[in-house]
């Protein structure tokens, strides 16, 4: 039996991007806030700390400040005809525990979706007619616009210092940056930052090819800078530990150095580590949430009452709260009917690997969010008519890091061990480079989360399944991307290269991106999305959900500048169901 | 203010002080991160956080260096059959040291016998299915301690069977290459235990301690290191990033520094 524990205003579940922005906010207005966190407290002096940071074994291979899948995994399958298995060991993807979230070990690719992201069925549809939509398919527009969202870019972009070079501003094109982007109100927080050698290569191959590359926006900031909230930041200094790691140098952009410090100083927040939240708590009426339980290291229970929940766990998490918490219709691929659970999506990447003659790329010098990207095959920025698929990708020339256990490439056709391959690794290190398309999924009807009928966590719950596969459009859109950043890796003067085609079954067991989306989507129907326009669950109108769950697909970026643009557009709306309690959103 | 003694130029305690500092550390950090421990720990509950931060000032959560010396987890018999497999993984050449030479026969030792030789943080639950799909990853309830324990019996018996009674350690180099190389591809044939299991288990462990910071016992003198030309834990590349396409000329260094620090 849980036990009761003082009311408080607000609780919010996860202490990571969207959870300690919202704390804060909501604290700072005068509000009781408490959050609720399964994983440990950490900080950058004591868990990120240099003395013990850049350890790739620890860190990168294994999983150190990783959701530990004995605590929570998923089951996963390709398609409703097979028998979904437990993800035992992280692989494709790795979600975060703890303060910070993965706010923690995120590379700080920070973006935009571009204006017709956000329309892109009524999009397409009025362009190439309904025959380019794939089979299956489940696109959406969503219900806000990129108009209604930059203010809230704005927000986060400034908040978490973001470096980069604006393209757009009031719709003046700026030489240098993103010509596809949509309108900003001002240029990025800080500079650009330095690129390497490959980068020149590939902004000079591009340039040549007619394509507009430009700095990939980046939460490893470039100079010192101190945000809205106090914060302080120190330059990057592409130590090339970003992604899977903490960042000792307070440069990568996370709750940690752009939020945690403010927000601890406010006296009516607090915040509970180690409690896992088992369940946001109904009313009898099912309509409204009278807080959540949750479960401490002892195995205690509590009920922590509050008259605003926030869920702002990891976007699969979420999803699996929503489902064990009996909020909203869980979804059923059989009738099409239900929403919670529908539409998850993912991303492809795809690509191409350049061999050179002679260079020095030093990948070890690097940064989570280094790289020069363009946009010229992303979204509808090219004629999809020859192509007959839906969506695009943002191709990249980066180096994120040059950590040895994971990054010794060798050219295909090189034995795996021995003297040969020994000789391979050294002489390829320096002269391997990358051109990366990282490219959208669209949501079907078969790519759906789930209870698992089978295997629970330790606390006896069911896990969530995970059912989902590339389909052909990705697979068509990827493998179209592979031969495009060929013709740049060509073109920037490599000796041999190798296109990395999208594989397919999608395959659980070699990294390929924590970027899951959807889920718990926000629409303009209830009968198709499991919150409104604000992030506010249709049933129950005390529950807002954040986090990349909301996607009704995703786009051809990382989700990270658009999760943060959707908290603090939800903030606002927040503010206003304080005043004045109820569905923000009439059905 | 620190009592204990550093060593000089790392900021870092001694490993034995370093251990000890670590045991306590590393039964609170894996309490806090194991959810199996909820039902069976007594005296650790939530941690409320408010308005003041829950650390002290050097309270880091270093690991414990690897001293080398003996094993852990391997019989001699194994710990030579392992040397002898990963020498042919990485061997020692004109290139410079292999991973026998590097200590990852000692890396895999001190690793089986932390979290990763049992699987400690992984989903282990059953039922365990005997038709996993190739996509699912890793079905198998066996742990690493168990894969090397089973697999190097398996390997040594088929050896003693199919090579005239011979162990893995007294075949010819090409002899082995050839083995490795049927347990690579899953064709040849233990009694009772995948081979391509206990190569991929081998394999995957050899390329981790060939190139892991030396502070866990392999890449020895940063041999895995130097030959790519990877310069470690220096974690400021600020001068790279300022000369394009030159060579980096600083030796590497490592979270304990470097082995050159400590000769005089």
């Amino acid at each position: 039996m849980a036990r009761r524990l003082p009311r408080k205003d607000v609780v919010v579940v996860g202490l990571g991007w969207t959870g300690s922005i919202l704390a804060l906010e909501l604290a700072s207005s005068g509000l009781d806030v408490v959050a609720i966190e399964r994983g440990p407290w950490r900080d950058t002096a004591s868990d990120f700390n240099i003395g013990t940071a850049p350890d790739e074994l620890r860190y990168a291979v294994r999983h150190d400040v990783f959701l530990r899948p004995k605590q929570e995994t998923l089951t996963m399958r390709n398609n409703p005809s097979q028998a979904a298995l437990p993800i035992r060991k992280w692989g494709s993807f790795l979600p975060g525990n703890g303060v910070g979230g993965a706010g923690v070990h995120w590379n700080g690719q920070t973006w935009r979706f571009l204006p017709d992201d956000f329309r892109i069925r009524t999009h397409m549809i009025e362009r190439y007619g309904e025959g380019i939509m794939p089979e299956g398919n489940h696109i959406q527009d969503w219900p806000v616009s990129y108009e209604d969202l930059e203010p809230y870019y704005d927000r986060f972009e400034y908040v978490a210092g973001i470096s980069g070079k604006a393209g757009n501003i009031k719709g003046s094109k700026q030489p240098g940056g993103n010509p596809f982007e949509g309108a900003r109100e001002r240029d990025y927080p800080t500079p650009p930052m330095t690129q390497g050698y490959a980068q020149t290569l590939f902004t000079k191959a591009a340039g040549d090819l007619g394509l507009h590359p430009f700095p990939r926006p980046s939460a490893n900031i470039s100079v010192a800078y101190t945000n809205p909230y106090g914060c302080s930041m120190a330059p990057c200094t592409y130590c090339g530990f970003c992604e899977r790691f903490g960042c000792s140098n307070y440069s990568k952009a996370s709750p940690q150095t752009c939020v945690l410090p403010a927000l601890i100083r406010e006296p009516s927040f607090e915040a509970r580590t180690d409690s896992e939240v088992t369940k946001v708590n109904l009313a009898k009426d099912g309509k409204t949430a009278t807080g959540v339980t949750y479960v401490d290291l002892n195995g205690e229970e509590w009920e922590q009452p509050a008259d605003l929940v926030l869920v702002c766990a990891y976007s699969l998490f979420n999803v699996r709260l929503l489902l064990l918490s009996g909020i909203g219709k869980p979804y059923d691929p059989a009738t099409g009917e239900g929403v919670v659970g529908r539409n998850y999506a993912y991303q492809t990447g795809s690509g191409s690997t350049a061999f050179f003659e002679d260079a020095k790329f030093n990948p070890f010098a690097a940064a989570g969010s280094l790289g020069v990207a363009l946009d010229d095959y992303n979204s509808d920025n090219f004629d999809h008519g020859p192509h007959g698929f839906v969506g695009g990708a943002s191709i990249t020339s980066a180096y994120t890091n040059g950590r040895p256990i994971q990054y010794h490439p060798v050219p295909r056709g090189t034995p795996t061990w021995g003297s040969q391959w020994k000789k391979a690794v050294k002489e390829t290190y320096q002269r391997v480079t990358n051109v990366g398309a990282q490219g959208s999924v669209m949501s079907y009807r078969n790519n759906y989360l789930d209870l698992d009928p089978t295997y629970k966590d330790p606390l006896g719950r069911p896990l969530m399944r995970m059912t989902f596969d590339y389909q052909d459009n990705e697979k068509k859109m990827a493998n179209w991307m592979a031969d495009r950043c060929d013709e740049i890796a060509k073109a920037m003067g490599a000796k041999t290269t190798q296109v990395n085609r999208l594989n397919v079954p999608w395959n659980v067991v070699p990294y390929q991106t924590t970027h899951n989306t959807g889920g718990a989507i926000m629409g303009s129907d209830p009968k198709t999305s499991v919150l409104n326009r604000y992030l506010q669950s249709w049933d129950v109108s005390n529950v807002f959900v954040m986090g990349a769950s909301a996607f009704p697909q995703n786009a051809g970026y990382n989700p990270t500048g658009t999760v943060g643009a959707l908290t603090y557009w939800s903030l606002d709306a927040i503010k206003k169901y304080l005043k004045s309690p109820g569905p923000l959103v009439q059905t | 203010m620190r009592t204990d003694r550093e060593l000089p130029g790392t900021g870092r305690t001694p490993p034995q002080a370093a251990k000890s500092k670590h045991s306590g550390h590393l039964t609170r950090r894996s309490l806090l991160a194991s959810a199996a421990l909820l039902i069976m720990t007594s005296g650790v509950s939530a941690r409320a956080v408010t308005k003041v931060l829950p650390w002290q000032p050097n309270d880091a959560y270093p690991v414990p260096p690897v001293i080398p010396g003996g094993y852990l987890f391997f019989t001699p018999a194994e710990a030579a059959t392992v040397d002898a497999i990963v020498d042919r993984l990485i061997p020692t050449d004109d290139l410079g040291p292999g991973a026998r030479d590097a200590g990852v026969t000692t890396f895999i030792d001190r690793q089986l016998t932390g979290p990763y030789g049992g699987h400690d943080w992984l989903y282990m639950q059953g039922p365990f299915s005997s038709t996993p799909l190739p996509t699912q990853g890793l079905q198998s309830p066996l742990v690493p301690r168990q894969q090397y324990r089973l697999g190097l019996a398996a390997l040594e018996s088929y050896c003693k069977a199919n090579f005239g009674g011979k162990s893995f350690v007294q075949l010819s180099g090409d002899e082995k290459d050839k083995l490795l190389g049927g347990m690579e591809k899953g064709d040849v044939k233990f009694d009772n235990f995948s081979s391509r299991m206990l190569f991929n288990a081998v394999y995957a462990n050899t390329m981790e301690g060939f190139f892991a910071d030396p502070i866990y016992g392999g890449n020895r003198d940063m041999a895995g290191w130097k030959l790519i030309g990877f310069p470690g834990a220096r974690y400021d590349f600020r001068d790279v990033m300022a000369k394009p396409n030159q060579a980096y000329m600083l030796p590497p260094v490592g979270l304990q520094g470097r082995p050159a620090w400590g000769e005089n």
